[in-house]
């Protein structure tokens, strides 16, 4: 299951457009962006893989501090490269999307906050988000006081069972509380 | 929020049709003997499996109770098995929703599984299991898949969709699972060949319905306005700035369906068959696109045009167009049988077309309102939500890198004040200070309550001063006209910048609360000016039109409609121009600060909302007043667009757009929306039409139009008694509802029995 490098058949559209939360107009304009990413030994291929590193040449994607992130959690590939195929690529969209539910987006969302990838949010992962979030210039980023404070507040406020990390379920019911985030968690190519 | 216009349907149906499918606790215990990869690749690190299964069993084990805010339940309980490790991670995170108690009970059986698989003993421990499970692995695995087929094929071919859509794994392995869940189904389907036909059919008419609906909906969802300058001031922005064009769109969306019926059935028909000219009223050419006046206030946008004729269309060879201002019924075609004749009843047609296209905006408005309403719900926050903050601001719209860092500094200047206020706490004030506040809050609000005083009073007088029939003759007269607008405009313009000026002086507690603030104030600078204005009208021109020396008061008030809204379109594109761009230029010089001007969006939202409003008073007076409101609305997304882009940076503060966007549309429904109905329904109720114009000429009331209708409709239909019954009593219940509320309009004609 692959697309062709130039068109994409009828029924793998109407697949897609069942199986994600695009619309086929998206699509289209998804599988024309990623075509354009591809190089030109790789357009022959039946179902080529862009790596990370020009998919991260997308303008959408190009200074998001979670970039690296978001490759590597919608990347299926063995090597864990963060490289993506044209279904992976309609699989970040999709979740990104406008007409995405609340679970997916949060679901993809704890996964992308989820630096070392062990299923929780633990002190390393939040103190890695908390520093993506602040930037890179130092007036910005907090002082190892600030910071420790603030994930103690932040187990405090969201670590229900009290295990010292945080669940998807704990940030799922952190995620509903807040009613701006389906609206912020938006990509849109 | 791209779609608006309430297009999102694809989001809420699928919210709706989540079914319950039964689960046992059963399957969630074996979930913790599962490991993430399978046999050769575990040698390789062991550790790490050690540590997912650590993971995983903790995430099964602590569930918890979600529930929508809106109330709705959504359970999403199944539970999958697939080849890819991603996926196989997404399946066993997803979280149960169940009730209360049985995740009380899982939460138990927690503590127990985690402290024992801590610890470098329990890696050995661990490890057997491993070893052991490995085995049953695969047998797990095709177990679950099972379990996940029969789960979906016992669902509807359209729920096993999207159900499908709506879980976490990857697009590669929801294609495997659906074409084995369809393969499954069709080979049922196959030897089930007792199905009854007309079932089937059923079956395949709700397929070909779905997939019309699902074609229908994604091509109107295509129309999307000014998709690309959107996601650009997205990208700059933020979601803050987008929300105030979004509103634009909206309001566009509206007008557009509002002209949509008002000329459908109101103006076409009319303008097929137009009322005489009048050519003794000299026009000015170039003015009258300001004043509405001369050559236009014979045109099809104003009441006066509209005849009170029922025109009959007719099918016959000698078609001559009837038309009259002074008879009330017209035959054009004696010779053609009544079969062929189609009557077009205009007074009656004036009177639905606008009662349903208000009825319908009602409709709109209020399930929008309910919609964003449900949105922004949240529940009670505890003090300094840090969580939240730190999950939940990140706006991933973002894509401009000078934006971007400006987004970094807001969240951390945000979290460093929190962290602040929660280290040191709350500050005491003194009773000095307190009081302090409290008189400089109480100076700013005189001050602004009286600058509001001011202004209505100013544009009592000055209503009061113009009279229409000094306008006449001159083309420095007919200017004259213009000046009530252009005061108007010019008090909505200053008087919130005076607003804003007051309340530097001020200092609040919350950065919210400043907004809200502001906000009242404008509203109700606006809700007095119109308030006056309308007071003017109905309740002085309307009664008494010959002391204004006007033949035709709808289409005078209609045209005082249109210079408003023309007025206040120039006045917001010379401030625009003006007022930014060389406000950017003083503060860069002058000022010398780096930072350029926040857009003010509460500010730009209200006087959006005042021009809508003036738009659906006026639409009774001036069917075509709608496509005004288009044009203008369209130019100013342009003009803001590029002031924005030009003039304005990302603001420093913290917007919840939601629970802005909801206020908002609250704001366009109460007072907007029904500031104008009530005010259209006082005039078709108790104002008597003028006698010399317009399609409710010789009636007491506007509303009696309808009443004929009823009555002819039972004389000539008697089985449709039941619509005319219907309307007698709605009519009666408004009536006698009307005229207990105004006992002291004493000089309002007496009025027929019904």
């Amino acid at each position: 299951m692959g697309t062709t490098a130039s068109q994409l058949g009828k029924d793998l559209l109407s697949e897609y457009q069942e199986l994600t939360f695009l619309t086929k107009q998206e699509i289209l304009l998804a599988h024309k962006r990623f075509t354009e990413l591809l190089s030109k030994e790789d357009k022959a291929l039946p179902n080529p893989r862009i790596p990370m590193q020009s998919i991260l040449t997308l303008p959408e994607l190009k200074s998001n501090p979670f970039r690296k992130r978001i490759c590597h959690v919608f990347s299926t590939s063995d090597m864990k490269d963060g490289s993506l195929t044209f279904e992976d690529f309609l699989d970040l969209l999709s979740a990104f999307s406008d007409s995405a539910t609340l679970e997916i987006k949060s679901h993809y969302a704890f996964r992308i906050f989820d630096f070392d990838d062990d299923g929780t949010l633990d002190v390393g992962d939040l103190e890695k988000l908390v520093n993506c979030l602040t930037g890179e210039t130092d007036d910005t980023r907090l002082t190892p006081d600030e910071m420790r404070q603030l994930i103690n507040n932040i187990l405090e406020e969201s670590d229900i069972d009290k295990d010292g990390t945080v669940n998807l379920s704990e940030f799922q019911h952190v995620i509903s509380r807040s009613p701006d985030f389906v609206s912020s968690f938006k990509i849109v190519l | 929020m791209a779609h608006s216009a309430g297009f999102d349907l694809n989001s809420y149906e699928m919210e709706l049709d989540y079914e319950n499918v039964a689960e046992t606790d059963s399957v969630q215990d074996s979930f913790c003997q599962l490991i993430r990869e399978p046999g050769p690749n575990s040698d390789r690190n062991p550790e790490i499996l050690q540590m997912e299964v650590l993971g995983e069993c903790r995430d099964n084990q602590s569930l918890h109770v979600k529930e929508e805010p809106q109330g709705r339940e959504q359970t999403n309980s199944l539970h999958r098995e697939q080849s890819s490790a991603a996926t196989h991670r997404g399946m066993s995170s997803l979280p149960r929703r169940t009730s209360d108690q049985s995740s009380a009970a899982v939460n138990s059986q927690c503590p127990r599984r985690q402290h024992s698989l801590r610890g470098v003993s329990s890696r050995t421990r661990i490890r057997c299991d491993f070893v052991q499970a490995d085995s049953d692995e695969i047998n797990e695995r095709d177990n679950k898949t099972e379990r996940l087929l029969s789960n979906l094929k016992r669902l509807s071919v359209g729920d096993r969709v999207r159900r499908l859509r709506a879980m976490p794994i990857s697009l590669k392995d929801k294609i495997k699972l659906r074409k084995r869940a369809f393969s499954d189904a069709a080979e049922n389907s196959l030897i089930n060949r007792d199905v009854p036909c007309c079932s089937r059919l059923r079956v395949y008419t709700v397929r070909i319905w779905h997939h019309c609906l699902f074609s229908c909906l994604s091509s109107l969802t295509s129309l999307q306005l000014w998709q690309s300058p959107m996601k650009r001031l997205s990208g700059r922005f933020g979601t803050s700035v987008l929300s105030y064009f979004l509103f634009l769109r909206t309001l566009l969306f509206f007008n557009i369906l509002l002209l949509f019926i008002n000329s459908l059935f109101l103006v076409i028909p009319q303008a097929i068959h137009p009322p005489p000219f009048d050519p003794n009223l000299k026009t000015f050419p170039g003015l009258e696109f300001l004043t509405g006046t001369g050559y236009f206030s014979q045109s099809v946008m104003f009441y006066g045009y509209y005849t009170n004729s029922i025109i009959k269309t007719c099918t016959a060879a000698d078609l001559s167009p009837g038309y009259t201002g002074e008879s009330t019924d017209q035959t054009v075609c004696d010779t053609v049988t009544s079969s062929q004749v189609m009557p077009y009843n205009i007074p009656v047609a004036y009177f639905f077309t606008i009662g349903i296209a208000f009825f319908i905006i009602c409709i709109i408005l209020v399930y929008r309102m309910s919609k964003s309403f449900g949105k922004s719900f949240q529940v009670l926050k505890s003090h300094g939500d840090l969580a939240v903050k730190v999950f939940c601001s990140w706006d991933f719209k973002v894509s401009k890198k000078t934006s971007i860092r400006l987004q970094s500094e807001n969240i951390s200047t945000q979290l460093k004040e929190l962290l602040s206020e929660l280290m040191c706490g709350e500050v005491e004030k003194s009773c000095m200070q307190w009081l302090q506040h409290m008189l400089v809050h109480l100076f700013a609000w005189t001050v602004c309550l009286a600058s509001i005083f001011l202004g209505a009073l100013a544009v009592y007088k000055l209503s009061d001063h113009m009279h229409p029939h000094d306008a006449e003759g001159s083309v420095l007269k007919e200017v004259r006209l213009l000046v009530l607008s252009a005061v108007v405009s010019g008090i909505n313009l200053l008087l919130p910048g005076f607003f804003n000026l007051v309340s530097w002086i001020e200092t609040y507690d919350s950065p919210s609360v400043p907004v809200y603030v502001s906000i009242f104030r404008n509203l109700l600078l606006k809700v007095s000016v119109i308030g006056v204005l309308c007071y003017h009208w109905l309740g002085r021109t309307a009664v008494e039109p010959e002391s204004q020396g006007l033949q035709c008061w709808e289409s005078f008030v209609g045209q005082e409609l249109y210079r408003l809204l023309l007025m206040d379109f120039i006045f917001t594109g010379l401030y625009t121009f003006f007022g930014e761009f060389l406000w950017r230029l003083f503060s860069k010089q002058v000022l010398k600060r780096n930072r350029k001007p926040v857009f003010d969006i509460a500010r730009n939202v209200l006087e959006l909302i005042y021009g809508q409003t003036l738009t659906w008073l006026g639409v009774l007076f001036a069917p075509l007043l709608p496509a005004v409101q288009i044009i203008k609305l369209f130019v100013l997304f342009y003009l803001k667009k590029s002031s924005v882009m030009l003039n304005c940076q990302a603001s420093g503060k913290p917007w919840r757009a939601s629970q802005m966007t909801a206020l908002f549309t609250s704001l366009l429904w109460f007072p907007s929306f029904l500031g104008a109905a009530v005010s259209i329904t006082y005039t078709v109720w108790t104002i008597k039409p003028s006698s010399g114009c317009g399609p409710f000429r010789n009636l007491t009331a506007m509303f009696q139009a309808g009443k004929m209708w009823a009555r002819e409709l039972e004389n000539t239909n008697p089985e449709l008694w039941w619509l005319s019954w219907a309307y007698t009593s709605l009519n009666g219940d408004l009536h006698s509802c009307s005229s207990s509320r105004r006992p002291e309009e004493s000089h309002q004609p007496v009025r027929k029995a019904n």
